[in-house]
């Protein structure tokens, strides 16, 4: 595949383009994804979260700055909301992020979330790796502006950073169990603004009081850093990022980096696995002429759903290991039922 | 090519520090369902095309209300032929006396609209762009 070759040796175009056929779920992506994955898990990642509003972008640019002074490379994934109701979206981070604006060291590219929830896009793992790939060393994820459900970043980055602003009040409280319970670091932003100190008590109280990363991935020992930063003026990024950094270096020498790293990868394959089986049983159960029976019954309140799945997984099974539900269900994830001869 | 959503960069080139017209239009396009890259003031031809380039866009959109239209169109223009990037569609809104238009146009917009210009025609006008060069 050209695109790769032309990715691999540092080709902006062609890693833009990759990037686009991913998001677009394109059926080249899977091949692209294939030829990328040996030449990727190299890149340091970092994922910074927080409400809209928290200063997350400029917060990125600053960071960018200081991997770049470092030597790295970055490359920036900024997701930003769909609309639910138009599927547009309006990418913003980028008028934040200057810095990087013309430095060839440099790639930032906006996502948008295309309706998937968790706080990011549905390719954004696939993305970090085509950065990586394309040997951005240095990959830094932001979300969108997070409150409580919008964990996912956690999956990809080695780092979470969660970005707190003076003047929510009680929304520390509300947020609790939400993104603060995945902070490898705390960064207490606009920190000129009146309450920075009492918000970097309060959250260091709510630390001692422990609910968070406790055996999670950074272990026991890791206490999370609560930093005061002005993203705009670049006071205190020196300590966020030397915050940062201590924390790979952490999940380094625990082992913890490689576990975490292990762990999320069996979960995609296990994710796939999901899809891919889903699909294909699906796919047989509306071929085999089993499935306008079945909701018929289910329509009618004769069977319950769970029981109308149960027993077309069961079928599917049957099928599949007689060999049959290929010949039904077959699509392009066909190698998935491919041994069911035996 | 299969493609997904269209994607638009409205960027604003130049130096003038008004960018309602800019919002406006990045909003309709937004209405459409694309999805719109929007990169703030005070952009030079160079980062708006790096920017073009990384986000993959399809469109261009330039905002310029500065006057200084009959540099920064043909500058944008030739760094997106530099890189191979001329199949982005270009198009330029602002304050654009009638007399310039034909100049813009040779140096490669597809398209130019003035102050007062109907939304609803510049994001049809930009959906004929796309469908002309979908299918030469």
């Amino acid at each position: 595949m050209e695109l790769v070759e032309r990715l691999l040796d540092g080709d902006r175009r062609a890693l833009a383009r990759a990037i686009t056929l991913t998001e677009n779920e394109d059926p080249r992506a899977a091949e692209l994804a294939r030829a990328v994955f040996p030449h990727t898990g190299r890149a340091r990642t970092l994922g910074v979260t927080g409400p809209p509003g928290a200063g997350k972008s400029t917060l990125v640019d600053g960071l960018t700055h200081l991997y770049r002074r470092s030597g790295r490379r970055v490359g920036v994934v900024a997701v930003d909301p769909t609309s639910p109701f138009t599927g547009g979206a309006i990418l913003g981070d980028r008028i934040r992020m200057r810095r990087g604006a013309a430095d060839p060291d440099v790639f930032i590219r906006s996502l948008a979330t295309r309706g998937h929830l968790g706080g990011l896009s549905w390719h954004t793992g696939s993305v970090v790796r085509l950065l990586d790939a394309a040997g951005f060393d240095t990959v830094i994820i932001e979300t969108v502006g997070a409150g409580q459900a919008e964990v996912e970043v956690m999956r990809y980055a080695e780092t979470t950073i969660v970005v707190m602003v003076p003047g929510l009040g009680d929304e520390v409280q509300a947020i609790k169990a939400g993104i603060l319970e995945i902070a490898d670091v705390i960064a207490v932003n606009k920190a000129d603004r009146e309450g920075a100190d009492s918000l970097v008590r309060e959250l260091e109280m709510m630390l001692e009081l422990g609910g968070r990363s406790r055996g999670g991935r950074s272990g026991e020992a890791w206490t999370v850093p609560v930093v005061k930063t002005v993203a705009t003026t670049d006071e205190g990024m020196e300590d966020l990022f030397a915050a940062a950094e201590r924390h790979r270096e952490h999940l380094a020498s625990t082992g913890e980096l490689e576990a975490w790293r292990t762990r999320e990868l069996a979960a995609e394959v296990t994710g796939l696995i999901r899809d891919l089986v889903g699909q294909k049983a699906q796919a047989w159960a509306e071929t085999a002429g089993a499935w306008e029976e079945t909701l018929a019954q289910v329509a009618a309140r004769r069977m319950d759903p769970r029981t109308a799945a149960d027993t077309l997984v069961a079928e599917f099974l049957a099928c599949a290991r007689s060999g049959s539900a290929e010949a039904a269900g077959g699509g392009p994830a066909g190698e998935i039922s491919g041994g069911s001869g035996r | 090519m299969t493609r997904g959503k269209v994607r638009v960069l409205v960027a604003k080139p130049g130096l003038d520090s008004h960018d309602r017209g800019a919002k406006v239009v990045a909003r309709a396009y937004r209405d459409a369902g694309m999805e719109v890259i929007y990169t703030g003031l005070h952009q030079t031809p160079e980062q708006i095309v790096e920017a073009a380039v990384q986000e993959d866009v399809d469109v261009v959109a330039l905002s310029i209300l500065s006057g200084a239209h009959s540099v920064l169109v043909p500058r944008v223009a030739e760094l997106l032929r530099a890189r191979g990037a001329e199949d982005i569609v270009l198009l330029v809104g602002g304050i654009i006396p009638e007399e310039d238009v034909p100049a813009l146009r040779e140096a490669g917009a597809a398209g130019v609209f003035g102050p007062g210009s109907d939304l609803d025609e510049i994001v049809s006008f930009t959906v004929a762009c796309l469908e002309r060069r979908r299918s030469s």
